[in-house]
């Protein structure tokens, strides 16, 4: 009886693990053969093309290029006939990259960097109309009476700029101004849609001359506004100077055509407030 | 018994009593005024006036430009000096008519319509419109787009906004003192037009005076009756008032009062809808507390529509020390504005100028998750959430989270132990999402 009792209890530790086992086994097998003839019947047909691009973009994500991000610009490449030479971050090389897999020609990418047309720069060298208190940001500072500094096309240095860049290329000098690493400036143009006063333009890395300014007030009131001594006043002398004819002047500000400007510098001489500026020869 | 009140908001100090017993006096007319072109929520107005003109009080001066806009009238006679654009009660730059006075203060003639309770409801909103009132408890909605609610919402219950729970602010108060009786018209006229059958006037406890006139004005209609409310701020901003006095919850999300049967509207609105139906006299002219530590004599004061903000200190006699902020409205909600060259707007319901200590600025902190901002705002957000959001620049997710429920009452950051700027950064948001929304449509 007592051997009996023993067998049976046997039998019954070995069907409750037994049965379970054999049950998860059999449905794993059925699921498994479900999915392995789904993943052939259903498949989707990826361009492994998107892929490989995806690998040679920098990965940055910093939606320079107008996708989001580096995987939607390596899906616009290969299935929306996106040009190739968009990434700023990349550069030449990848640009050449992407040409290989494409099979397209490697177009000539021209390096873009950020300017920054104040030359007041935010903290140190501005008249304020009032003490801000708040938010340090300029998003948040521009909405209190239309910012703290006394020219409304001013920077008010609260580094919206800095935050914004990826590739910590913007840095403030010890004067307070905020200044553009061109090593590290991969011109993705980030900065230049975080700046709520519209200061900052992405240009060739060959151009050379700037107008270090925005303010769209007449001369005396563009010059009793800003903080620093490098307004533009409107006055038209770069204009009348430049051999090439490459600089305007609309609404009390000059502007410079980067196609015709051959950087000869002709104009930063006659600025008699120095607002125009030759980059490696700072006023 | 316990008062009405709604869920959650805070009680701040009310500093009413400056000028809570003085009554409203009538300011002189000013040498110059600056009527902004857009006082009111939507479209701005548009000029019809050209520099040169000569304008007497109550002349049409700027037409409206849309459905939601509103016209812009002479406050004062004289001359347009300057189109041009000036310091806003806001703070910000916008568009306006200046108007130097000839110093005689010429009215256009306005008839008195005695008959006026018996015009069509379609009349009175055509009054009401051509006055060019908008709501006047600060936010400006233009008052005949309120009172032209769709077909498909019936209203059955108006209520006056008397509550006037920011504090510093008795301008509501004193008007409710002295004009009640027309405050009451003025509730009967909004009733008729948009069909109601219940007015209600709600008042806080803090204005026993007021509660009792009102309540006397109003035993002789059955129709009408008093809500004192529970002391709590912000009690006077719409939604809470309607839950406060009738237990109705408007939806989130961009919910209207219309959907849940009610209108609100201002107390000092109602006067002057009473004023625009009876004697089509437009919105020129409309009552403002000067008050803080700093102001020597504060008033309640009558002024002009345009008056600038010095004129009143003037009128004040001035400062008695150096000040540390200026506020158009109160100081919880008003705009701190960077100098007093800003003029009196439709919405201005104060002038308060804080000393340096009480404007100090304090240093903001990291959040401690002690969730107290979350306890009380009235809307049932949590800002501490969607303020880490936006610091970290996560618009989208912000808005998930109610971002623009927020009626920036303030109470989130008055409670705050950390002094996060809760408001401003939801502001900050706010406006960032309403550009990126502006954009993908042009897109």
């Amino acid at each position: 009886m007592n051997i009996a009792l023993y067998t049976l209890a046997e039998a019954s530790l070995a069907a409750q693990i037994g049965i379970p086992t054999f049950i998860i086994g059999i449905l794993g097998l059925v699921f498994g053969v479900l999915l392995a003839i789904a993943s052939k019947v259903f498949a989707v047909e990826t361009d492994p093309r998107v892929d490989e691009i995806n690998e040679i973009l920098p990965g940055a994500n910093c939606g320079g290029c107008g996708n989001p991000g580096c995987a939607g610009y390596a899906d616009a490449i290969v299935n929306k006939g996106e040009a190739i030479n968009k990434c700023a971050p990349g550069g030449a090389a990848v640009v050449a990259e992407i040409a290989k897999i494409m099979g397209q020609e490697a177009s000539e990418v021209q390096p873009m960097v950020a300017h920054i047309h104040c030359s007041s720069g935010g903290h140190k060298n501005t008249n304020w109309r009032y003490q801000y208190q708040g938010v340090f940001s300029c998003k948040s500072a521009v909405n209190l009476a239309g910012g703290p500094n006394a020219c409304e096309w001013g920077c008010l240095g609260f580094n919206d700029c800095q935050r914004a860049c990826l590739f910590d290329a913007i840095q403030v000098d010890a004067d307070g101004m905020r200044q553009i690493d061109m090593e590290k400036c991969t011109g993705c143009g980030a900065c230049a849609a975080a700046c709520p006063r519209n200061l900052i333009s992405i240009h060739p890395i060959d151009q050379k001359v700037f107008i270090n300014c925005s303010s769209k007030a007449k001369g005396p009131e563009a010059r009793a506004a800003c903080g620093s001594e490098h307004a533009c006043i409107g006055c038209g002398l770069c204009a009348k100077k430049c051999p090439e004819g490459a600089i305007t002047v609309t609404d009390n500000l000059a502007h410079i055509d980067a196609e015709k400007c051959t950087g000869c510098g002709v104009c930063a001489e006659a600025c008699p407030t120095k607002a125009i500026v030759v980059l490696g020869s700072r006023f | 018994m316990r008062l009405k009140t709604f869920v959650g908001g805070v009680h701040p100090p009310d500093n009413k009593h400056r000028t809570a017993a003085l009554p409203i006096e009538d300011m002189a007319v000013p040498t110059q005024v600056v009527i902004h072109m857009s006082q009111h929520i939507g479209a701005p107005s548009k000029p019809v006036v050209a520099v040169g003109d000569e304008v007497k009080v109550g002349q049409l001066i700027a037409e409206a430009t849309g459905f939601v806009s509103n016209p812009q009238h002479a406050s004062i006679s004289g001359k347009v000096t300057k189109i041009d654009r000036f310091l806003h009660p806001t703070g910000s730059m916008s568009q306006a008519i200046q108007i130097t006075s000839d110093g005689k203060d010429e009215w256009l003639e306005f008839a008195d319509d005695a008959d006026y309770m018996n015009l069509s409801a379609e009349q009175m909103k055509e009054r009401v419109k051509a006055a060019g009132i908008c709501g006047m408890g600060g936010a400006g909605f233009p008052s005949f787009v309120k009172l032209s609610p769709p077909a498909d919402k019936p209203i059955d219950t108006v209520i006056l906004n008397g509550v006037e729970c920011e504090p510093y602010l008795t301008s509501d108060h004193r008007l409710m003192l002295e004009k009640g009786e027309d405050i009451i018209q003025g509730l009967k006229l909004i009733m008729k037009m948009v069909g109601a059958q219940r007015g209600m006037i709600g008042i806080e406890a803090n204005k026993p005076d007021a509660i009792d006139v009102m309540t006397k004005l109003c035993a002789k209609e059955s129709a009408l009756s008093v809500v004192p409310l529970q002391l709590r701020y912000p009690q006077g901003a719409e939604k809470q008032l309607i839950y406060a006095a009738t237990k109705r919850k408007v939806p989130n999300a961009g919910g209207l009062p219309a959907a849940v049967g009610v209108i609100v509207q201002n107390v000092g609105t109602a006067y002057a809808i009473y004023e625009a139906i009876r004697y089509q006299k437009p919105l020129i002219e409309r009552i403002i507390t000067v008050t803080g530590s700093v102001v020597k004599q504060p008033k309640n004061l009558r002024v002009r529509i345009g008056t600038p903000f010095q004129e009143l200190v003037d009128a004040c006699d001035g400062l008695n020390q150096e000040p540390g902020k200026y506020i158009c409205g109160g100081p919880m909600m008003g705009f701190a504005i960077p100098s007093l060259e800003a003029s009196v707007g439709k919405g201005s319901s104060g002038l308060v100028i804080l000393d340096k200590k009480e404007a100090a600025d304090i240093e903001e902190r990291d959040c401690l998750r002690c969730a107290r901002c979350i306890d009380v705002c009235p809307m049932n957000i949590m800002p501490s959430l969607i303020v880490s959001y936006m610091k970290v620049g996560d618009l989208d997710n912000a808005v998930k989270m109610g971002l623009n429920d927020c009626i920036k009452c303030g109470s989130c950051a008055y409670v705050c132990p950390a002094h996060i700027r809760l408001v401003q950064w939801i502001d900050t948001g706010k406006l960032a999402w309403a550009e990126a929304q502006r954009k993908n449509k042009d897109a």
